[in-house]
């Protein structure tokens, strides 16, 4: 055995089939020096690649995940380690049905062949399934299994022929050095390397190895019970190792998958059962692996049934053993998406983690891009280990919610449900009064922000010729007509919002205003009071971040950018700060509160509670400043994303509930409505066409796609300046537009209403792909009140970006006629947008 | 045939064995149980008895209520019955398990439930004292053959071989009688799913075994001294063959086995 | 005074038994005791010599026409019979198969405890014993009382040594007193092994094959180094339990403990189970492709490659060199 170089670039921590991916893709980027640990040994450590049942479902309702899962199947197909073998998802209940309707639509937008068959479909397919007792079945040919250690194999053998890598199983880590809060040295059982970068790519032990240098990746391991049933008589024909598709029984949360002679079935139907990561056994005291716990029989039994009820004949032959039965160790997450990048606590010490087969060489190769380019090709965000706060990386969150998101593996899940675990982690200073309005409370980033209130039921009646009414439950889980209603209002007379959860962070000091230049796409040398509402890019041009800075003063800047992207833009801008010290960065978020004051009334109710001038000559569109609210000091920011005249009330935490006290019993003469995100998130922001980060704006489409170029470029150096200005340039692959629907009348004759995600369709019900090849999808989905309208927001091919073109939109397996609106970003309410600078 | 197998609950252990603090246990808290290996296949060799000549099998084990998770591993294989000598959690030693045993077979019997053979693993893997299916055999005065590795019954008599220094051994007596089995009489069948689901459902008996002392009196458990030995690499690779080849040849003559 | 019971086949000697020996006469030296042994049936007397060199003082030569033969309760009543007569403080034996089946039976008639398979025993009003649990990968310490003590002692854990104060044993005959009952178990048939074939538990090379060996057939090449090696093949449990090897041809924990000069482990991985097995070997040579499998840290010897080639290459120099 080798010894252990001094030096090495990169240290992998890990060889599982992430671990093997990510250091062959910065192998193949150009990195050297790459060393590859694991405790240990080759080819199959012992994590849970070993265990894995090897199948991969494309689809999924993330993009980012369909794409990632995509990319990897390409992997491994090149590798030659791919067997396609199709997938079945299958029924049982009505619920589960409609929930394939909604797949066909991420399948045809995320652009995977997917069919919905009948139970004699499902049975021509498989003949071992009893269609009795199913409704029908979610079918992709393209389902396959693959071998993950084999394709790991494969990538550290590339990586060793580019003379880039060196691997050292056997080897255990002993501790992470950090010096400056930048990684410096790993300590292990063969001796110490200093180097660059540290990836710890070890799955479930991920969160030991990060304490080690004292960095959080929040996870959890968790069982996942499995048991092989054979031999199995009609197996014995098939002469490889899967020739039946894949059968995911999704209402009992289980699957069934030929394993040559075997069929495996999996469970996640059972209680969660979680680990510590310090509590896993070591290689040595484990019997099989350390991720192959012993079997405990009484969670499994109720799922025997379930699946003999489905397999009756396969699974119920006497002469058919289970052999194997295991409690296989996984990776769970707080919202069951992967852990990717720099942790946070700790300079150049990367997290690749909570990572599935199915996903493994894609997320690799992202990885190594990002690191490589600071960015990669595929958009990745919603995998950003640095999207947690604090509170999100503690254990007991994280067990909180993996306790809860257990069971929702194969669960229906709403793309509005909230979590119920954890809650009232973080509330604003209004807390207490929206509760006594009935406040319908929905969590960002750990901040619970009225939805909608109760008490606004008595303005169903005033305003019922504006509501949406949607009779399918579906569409109207998770929300409420009262949304509707509460933006009528606001626009007719004046509306309080709680906006406590936006990420505030204060940078001052002599390098503040080239910082925030280099940081910012547009101009930032404005004058004092100014606000700018600016994109913020990736080195290739994509979307990093959409916020607004205020220029408070010669050398100082306001950052305010919406909760659920605060954290990782709060590592983007620390990440990015100057190293001699020249800016200080602040972050304000948890002693600061919001309300938002808009509406034709707003600076009637301001000023009566003010002595400050705010009339519009005073205080114009687009500024800030300080004011006086009833003795409070108020920090007041003229701007709206709701399209209304009015402002946002900066205050310190403990003012906040006599700010709002103070503005309810001024706002009372008026009208005022207390309105909750429903309206400021979605039918206000879509009636005015504004923009959403990580909905409309992720790093895939530029800001010239995105309808957010300035006429003009200013002359500072910026990040994505480059290929900012390649983009403006060409003409754009799509832009984006605002869409209405003609007719929501389903085929039964039900009204049925789009949620977001559903693909954009030719009005013959074909696809719409780009030049860049990507394809046409819903961004963002809700209803325009003051327009009558349900909008739908799209990138669209400049060939179909024709307003008054008719096009469609899939939606639960039926075409919707729609028609393009607008194409760019004038708002198809008050487009000149008299109301909210007047 | 009416045949009872007695089976113990032991951890599946991995390379290292983990002891409790106190020293008096194995810390079992990651680890799987089973039943052990020789019982496994007495466990077989009783339910391919029946398969072939009729009658019944009963399991029956001494341990604590958790012990009821192996009665149900025997159950999904075939065995009909189960009797569950429930004890606290200590461990007991051979002669108490050995005598617990013979009174169960005693309330057994005159329930009119008689054994013809009674079959035991040659050694329980975990305590390894080679003498609970001999003690019981002497209480009951019944003929004993340990270490079997193939029975067969015919017209009330048994004929067990096994293994011995020059080969086998055959070995015939009348029934009833007792056979402690080594691994390898059979290849123990995995349990079905419809195997499994019926296990569920059958009753467990449970006795409360009354506990006699004065056998060997545990102090403390400990690990062996780990051997590190150093490994002298001959060679590697497939070029290697010829020249390691030369080598092994020369180890094998300095040993003095050519 | 402490009584061994010399195993023997037919007045074969089982070697273990020397190390029984040495051990019980550390242990009498070490209590002021003597050491004396039992030899059952007259087909044992020509071990009279061999004892004696081991430090028995004293052999009990019990002399019956159906003793001759290994009958199992009949040796242990005859030993109980011998026990009454002498009151030994210890009774020890090896802790081979016939040994622990002959001592439990001694254990069962005297309703004395029994440690089984101790490597080492410490004397005094009750003794210390450190015993094998888990095939040895676990020790026990326990105190052993009783009337006689009753222990085995754990085979190839101990070297055997003959004793410098050799001296020529008193040799005492008796007949023990046994009627048919104690015959009940007896050997009826011998399949004897054929005598080309050496027992895997005596050869001096094992040649074992596990899972790396590929299928039944591939064995074909164990099978001809050990021929010329006159040595024996085994393999590990995984083998036997795929049908590759007769179970007969186990090594491990719950199959047969080896002991050779040499073993050939080849394409094992080496899990404990198979290692407790060939814990007596003294020199382990693996071949393994895997360089990280836990045998090759155990191994005296390790060649990383693929078995097949490394063995032909093997068989071709022993047939270069014999030639």
């Amino acid at each position: 055995m080798a010894d252990l170089p001094d030096q090495a670039q990169v240290i992998v921590i890990g060889a599982g089939i992430v671990g093997n991916s990510v250091a062959y893709h910065l192998a193949r980027l150009g990195w050297k020096d790459i060393v590859l640990l694991d405790k240990g040994p080759l080819p199959n450590p012992g994590g849970s690649t070993g265990h894995a049942s090897n199948f991969i479902f494309p689809v999924d309702h993330s993009k980012e995940m369909t794409h990632v899962t995509l990319d990897s199947m390409l992997q491994y197909k090149e590798m030659g380690v791919f067997t396609e073998s199709g997938g079945i998802e299958v029924a049982r209940t009505e619920a589960r049905l409609e929930e394939f309707r909604r797949r066909m639509a991420s399948s045809r937008a995320w652009g995977v062949e997917s069919y919905l068959i009948t139970p004699d479909e499902v049975k021509k397919l498989v003949p071992f399934v009893n269609e009795e007792i199913i409704l029908g079945g979610f079918y992709t040919p393209s389902v396959g299994v693959v071998d993950s250690l084999r394709a790991g194999t494969i990538m550290r053998e590339r990586a060793q022929e580019l003379g880039a890598l060196s691997i050292f199983p056997n080897t255990e880590i002993l501790g992470i050095d950090v010096k400056n809060g930048r990684v410096q040295a790993v300590r292990t059982t063969r001796g110490d390397v200093r180097t660059d970068y540290v990836l710890i790519a070890c799955g479930v032990w991920s969160p030991r190895i990060a304490e080690m240098a004292g960095a959080t990746i929040p996870l959890t391991p968790a069982v996942h019970q499995m048991i092989s049933v054979g031999p199995i008589g009609l197996f014995e024909k098939t002469t490889s190792e899967i020739e039946y598709p894949i059968i995911r029984d999704v209402d009992t949360n289980m699957y069934e998958r030929q394993n040559g002679n075997d069929m495996e079935v999996g469970s996640y139907a059972h209680r969660p059962i979680l680990m510590d990561a310090d509590d896993i056994p070591s290689i040595k005291e484990a019997r099989l692996s350390p991720t192959e716990l012993p079997f405990t029989q009484e969670d499994f039994e109720p799922q025997l049934e379930l699946a003999l009820e489905l397999m009756p004949e396969l699974l119920g032959d006497e002469n058919a053993g289970i052999r194997h039965a295991i409690n296989g160790l996984l990776s769970l997450t707080p919202d069951g998406m992967p852990l990717i990048g720099e942790t946070v606590e700790v300079k150049n010490l990367w997290s690749v983690a909570a990572i599935w087969i199915k996903e493994g060489p894609g997320f690799g190769r992202a990885t190594a891009e990002w690191m490589t380019h600071g960015h990669s090709e595929i958009d990745i965000h919603a995998s950003d280990v640095a999207r947690f706060y604090q509170y999100g990386r503690s254990k007991h969150h994280v067990h909180a919610r993996t306790s809860e998101g257990y069971n929702k593996m194969y669960g229906i899940v709403h793309p509005r449900e909230q979590w119920e675990s954890n809650r009232n982690v973080r509330v604003s200073p209004f807390y207490v009064r929206e509760k006594e309005l009935g406040a319908v409370f929905f969590e960002t980033a750990g901040w619970e922000r009225p939805q909608w209130y109760e008490s606004n039921q008595k303005l169903l009646e005033e305003y019922k010729d504006g509501i949406q009414e949607r009779p399918h439950e579906w569409d109207a889980r998770w929300w409420s007509p009262i949304s509707s209603v509460e933006h009528l209002a606001m626009r007719e007379r004046v509306a309080m919002v709680d906006l406590t959860a936006f990420a505030i962070f204060d940078v001052s000091g002599l390098g503040a205003l080239a910082y925030i230049q280099k940081m910012a796409v547009n101009q930032m040398n404005v004058p004092v009071g100014r606000a700018v509402y600016t994109p913020l890019l990736a080195p290739n041009g994509g979307f990093k971040a959409d916020l607004t800075i205020m220029r408070t003063g010669d050398e100082s800047f306001r950052i305010v950018s919406g909760g659920g992207d605060g954290a990782r833009d709060k590592k983007w801008f620390t990440d990015n700060l100057p190293k001699d010290g020249s800016v200080q960065f602040e972050d304000k978020t948890s002693a600061i509160c919001t309300l938002g004051l808009w509406g034709p009334h707003a600076r009637a109710v301001l000023q009566s509670v003010t002595e400050d001038d705010v009339s519009n000559d005073c205080f114009p569109y687009g500024t800030a400043r300080d004011i006086t609210i009833n003795g409070l000091p108020v920090w007041a920011l003229r701007i709206s994303y709701v399209g209304e005249q009015g402002w946002e009330l900066y205050t310190a935490m403990e003012h906040g509930l006599k700010l709002w006290d103070t503005l309810w019993e001024a706002g009372q003469t008026y009208g005022l409505v207390p309105v909750g995100i429903g309206v400021y998130g979605t039918t206000g922001r879509l009636e005015k066409g504004y923009r959403l980060m990580s909905a409309e704006l992720e790093s895939e489409y530029t800001p010239v796609e995105a309808g957010l170029a300035r006429p003009k470029v200013k002359r500072d150096e910026f990040i994505g300046r480059d290929a900012y200005l390649e983009a403006r340039k060409e003409e754009p692959a799509a832009i984006l537009c605002t869409l209405t629907v003609d007719d929501h009348t389903s085929a039964s004759g039900m009204k049925r209403y789009m949620q977001g995600r559903e693909p954009i369709l030719t009005p013959d019900g074909e696809p719409i792909v780009d030049r860049k090849g990507r394809r046409s999808y819903v961004t963002s989905a809700g209803s325009g009140p003051s327009l009558g309208k349900h909008l739908l927001l799209a990138y669209l091919p400049p060939e179909y970006a024709v307003e008054g073109a008719a096009l469609a939109v899939e939606y639960m397996n039926e075409c919707y006629p729609v028609t393009v609106a607008r194409v760019g970003s004038k708002p198809l309410f008050d487009e000149d947008d008299e109301r909210m600078k007047g | 045939m009416n045949i009872l197998v007695c089976v113990k609950r032991v951890p599946a252990t991995g390379a290292r064995i983990v002891l409790t603090e106190d020293e008096r246990d194995i810390e079992t808290r990651n680890l799987g149980f089973t039943i052990s290996p020789h019982e496994e296949c007495a466990v077989e060799e009783a339910v391919r008895l029946v398969e072939k000549h009729g009658g019944a099998s009963t399991i029956l084990t001494l341990g604590t209520e958790l012990a009821e998770e192996q009665l149900r591993d025997g159950l999904a294989v075939g065995m009909d019955n189960a009797i569950l000598l429930q004890t606290d959690g200590d461990e007991w030693d051979a002669m108490a398990i050995a005598a617990a045993i013979v009174d169960a077979v005693k309330v057994q019997h005159d329930a009119g439930n008689n054994f013809d053979l009674l079959l035991f693993g040659n050694e329980a893997a975990d305590s390894g004292d080679y003498q609970v299916g001999v003690r019981v055999a002497h209480a009951l005065d019944l003929p004993c053959v340990t270490g079997i590795k193939g029975v067969e019954i015919e017209g009330g008599q048994a004929l067990a071989r096994r293994e011995g220094p020059g080969g086998w051994e055959l070995y015939e007596v009348s029934l009833p009688a007792v056979f402690t089995v080594k691994e390898g009489i059979n290849l123990p069948r995995y349990p079905s799913l419809p195997g499994r689901l019926k296990a569920k459902k059958k009753p467990v008996e449970r006795v409360t075994p009354q506990h006699n002392g004065g056998g060997l009196q545990k102090v403390r458990l400990k690990n062996p001294p780990e051997q590190q030995s150093e490994v002298r690499v001959l060679g590697e690779g497939a070029q290697a063959a010829a020249r390691t080849a030369i080598q092994i040849v020369d180890i094998l003559e300095e040993l003095k086995l050519v | 005074m402490i009584l061994a019971i010399v195993e023997h086949d037919r007045g074969k000697l089982n070697p273990i038994s020397l190390e029984c020996l040495t051990l019980a006469r550390e242990l009498a030296r070490d209590s002021g005791d003597a050491l004396e042994a039992i030899l059952i049936g007259e087909v044992a007397r020509s071990m009279v010599q061999v004892v004696g060199r081991y430090g028995v003082s004293r052999v009990h030569l019990a002399t019956h026409d159906r003793l001759n033969d290994y009958a199992p309760e009949a040796w242990a009543r005859t030993v109980l019979q011998l026990v009454a007569r002498i009151q030994p403080e210890a009774v020890t034996v090896a802790g081979s198969d016939r040994g622990n089946e002959l001592l439990a039976h001694l254990a069962a008639l005297s309703r004395q405890p029994m440690a089984a398979n101790c490597i080492e025993v410490l004397s005094g009003d009750a003794y210390r014993v450190t015993r094998q649990r888990w095939g040895g990968s676990l020790l026990e310490e326990a105190l052993l009382k009783g009337d006689p003590k009753l222990f085995s002692v754990a085979p190839h854990t101990l070297e055997a040594q003959e004793t410098a104060a050799a001296t020529e044993p008193v040799t005492e005959t008796f007949t023990p007193e046994l009627d048919d009952k104690a015959f009940r178990v007896r050997i009826k048939e011998r399949v004897e092994r054929s005598a080309d074939k050496v027992s895997l538990s005596e050869a001096r090379v094992v040649v074992g094959g596990g899972r790396g060996v590929g299928s039944a057939e591939g064995f074909a090449r164990l099978e001809e180094l050990a021929a010329l090696l006159d040595g024996a093949v085994g393999g590990s449990r995984v083998v036997t339990n795929l049908g590759w090897r007769p179970h007969s041809d186990q090594i491990g924990q719950t199959g047969t403990r080896i002991a050779p000069e040499l073993y050939i482990a080849c394409g094992i991985s080496g899990a404990i189970q198979h290692m407790v097995g060939c814990k007596g070997a003294k020199n382990i040579l693996a071949i393994n492709m895997d360089r990280d499998a836990p045998i090759m840290s155990k191994a005296t010897y390790a060649v990383y490659g693929d078995l097949h080639e490394v063995l032909s290459a093997l068989i071709d120099e022993l047939r270069r060199r014999k030639l």
